[in-house]
């Protein structure tokens, strides 16, 4: 008995100083890269559920290049038990549609050889930021998708009872299993990579898996599968310079400052 | 008559939300750009509050205040939404950018086949929209190869429609045959009474390291409190335990687009400017008159911010006195 949980992370430019190539794309060739900070809430989260239901697993997947597996490592040394990775060339340039439908197949793979009952995600990832992939992996498996998930009440293998935050509040729910879980940072706060899992991380076995390894047709994935493709990036516009309130007194400059916000029509 | 454009309302606990104001002023401008009429779903509400989205834009409204969408059901509310889609086939669909309208997103896009954006701050008529990337240090041109749109739109960007009162247009009642739901909702607990939420504030007053103690975040509520603000905060503040994280602005917290954003004792690191960079003003109160808040800053404070709240309390409220008395 047990859950098989699984939980999806990225591997992201640790900055978000990233420049625009002559190509209009990010430049992050090059850029030291790391676990999406979101995500390490989920692999925790992962991690604590495995710890309160005995028999319990923990597998790590990532989609991305051959250098992403620093991820699926990272993500064993926190405490997953196993770990599959996403990768070839034809996966470039996939969108969230792409992504979340050959993470899916995945799932579907793991969940062939054992039934997986909760797929775990961080809230969105640092540099695309859309925080869709869960919820369309969600889609995909026809499980129910719960989004924005603060803490896991009670969870076993047949259900699981969420607190969702809203912007107004927070919702219980209780959802059957398997289903799809977008966590918050407020879930957990994540532990360090212990030693002995940094040596276990070492020595595991990663399996990859191409398109056809999940029975996808390659233009069902990567920029031929997708739905939505970045033309160009920008450089938002700089401010233009400010007003300094300059005063002798501080009572003089609270009046000067409520003056420009008066004028300004801020208040 | 090409395809219509569909605005997805959603009136969660039967109150209708003020996005959906917003998103039936970028649906009706991108329906009258491409000719096609302006539809909303509404969800969780009845036939009055579907003629008010007509007088605010809507050419048809479909409605259905069936009880089980009263409370965020992703599933079936996806169902009502993509029954609607199935009988207007869509050429966008218009969501807010909430849990909810997120959660939503996610599922249409791939039942419909669907490109998706999320955040949207701007959508062109020929189909392009703009979004952040990189947590706004970029922003991205998005294109699409997919006949549908899925948009949810970043809420205090565009203003709200406003009612015309007897503008005309169709109210049907969509007959929703929901399937089965395997998400049983339970309880819901509201915010504190009378806290403003940071996502529709039009004014944010937030408290950084600076403040330097849970008791002392009082001076930045009473100054919010002045202001008619929401009372936001820096990670460093919520990580110190002086206030909930739901207050906390940035990165790994909310993204605000209030009028006004005063930062007070937050020093501008890049995780907090890309939460609160899209604000149409930022006042700066900081001792370091050099920190990257100050010189981002429409506005900039030096001084003590202990010293500088009550007197512009004060100030505010005699000019709010003196308002009253003229």
């Amino acid at each position: 008995m047990g859950l098989n949980i699984v939980v999806c992370v990225k591997n992201v430019p640790s900055t978000l100083t990233v420049d625009v190539g002559p190509d209009g794309q990010p430049k992050t060739a090059g850029l030291v890269c790391a676990m999406n900070a979101f995500d390490e809430y989920a692999v925790e989260e992962a991690v604590r559920i495995k710890e309160r239901v005995p028999g319990s697993t923990v597998t790590a997947l990532t989609l991305g290049p051959e250098a992403d597996q620093a991820v699926l490592r990272d993500a064993l040394s926190r405490g997953c038990d196993a770990a599959a990775h996403v990768c070839g060339p034809e996966f470039a340039g996939s969108d969230v549609f792409a992504t979340s439908k050959a993470l899916a197949a995945a799932i579907r793979k793991l969940s062939a050889q054992k039934p997986v009952h909760l797929a775990l995600f961080g809230k969105n990832s640092n540099d695309g930021n859309s925080g869709a992939v869960g919820g369309m992996v969600a889609a995909w498996l026809d499980w129910p998708g719960v989004l924005s998930v603060k803490k896991v009440e009670s969870v076993d293998e047949s259900s699981a009872v969420l607190w969702r935050m809203m912007e107004d509040g927070v919702d219980v729910v209780k959802v059957s299993l398997p289903a799809a879980v977008g966590t918050v940072k407020e879930i957990n706060e994540p532990r360090i990579p212990s030693l002995k899992g940094k040596m276990a991380a070492k020595k595991a076995v990663i399996p990859k898996w191409t398109a056809s390894d999940l029975g996808l047709k390659p233009e069902e994935v990567g920029l031929a599968g997708s739905k939505t493709k970045v033309a160009r990036c920008t450089h938002p516009p700089a401010r233009g310079a400010g007003t300094r309130v300059e005063g002798a007194s501080s009572a003089e400059k609270a009046a000067k400052l409520v003056d420009i916000l008066v004028e300004r029509k801020l208040i | 008559m090409s395809q219509p454009i569909l605005v997805v309302a959603l009136n969660l606990r039967g109150r209708a939300s003020p996005q959906t104001w917003e998103l039936l002023s970028v649906g009706r401008r991108l329906a009258d750009a491409s000719k096609s009429p302006l539809v909303a779903v509404l969800a969780g509400g009845g036939p009055e509050a579907a003629r008010e989205l007509v007088e605010r834009g809507a050419d048809r409204v479909l409605w259905t205040d069936d009880d089980r969408l009263q409370e965020l059901n992703e599933e079936l509310h996806a169902q009502a939404v993509l029954q609607a889609a199935a009988k207007e086939n869509p050429a966008a669909v218009l969501l807010p950018s909430n849990v909810a309208g997120r959660s939503l997103a996610c599922r249409l896009a791939v039942k419909l086949g669907a490109g998706l954006a999320m955040d949207v701050s701007e959508i062109e008529a020929a189909g392009q929209v703009k979004r952040g990337a990189y947590s706004g240090n970029l922003v991205a041109d998005v294109e699409f190869q997919a006949p549908v749109r899925v948009l949810t739109v970043t809420a205090m960007l565009f203003a709200p429609a406003a009612r015309q009162a007897g503008r005309s247009g169709e109210v049907q009642e969509l007959k929703f045959a929901p399937g089965p739901t395997r998400t049983e909702f339970k309880s819901f607990q509201a915010e504190e009474a009378g806290e403003i939420d940071l996502g529709s504030a039009e004014r944010i007053v937030s408290g950084g390291r600076g403040v330097g103690g849970k008791d002392k975040f009082s001076a930045i509520r009473e100054l919010a409190h002045a202001l008619g603000a929401a009372v936001g905060a820096s990670r460093a503040a919520v990580d110190s335990g002086w206030i909930p994280y739901r207050h906390q602005v940035g990165l790994t917290g909310r993204t605000v687009r209030p009028k006004l954003y005063v930062a007070c004792g937050i020093s501008g690191q890049i995780q907090h400017l890309a939460g609160m960079s899209g604000a149409n003003a930022i006042v700066a109160i900081n001792t370091d008159p050099e920190c990257p808040m100050m010189q981002q800053a429409t506005v900039a404070v030096a001084g003590d911010m202990f010293e500088l709240i009550p007197l512009i309390v004060a100030e505010v409220k005699k000019r709010k006195g003196a308002a009253v008395a003229a």
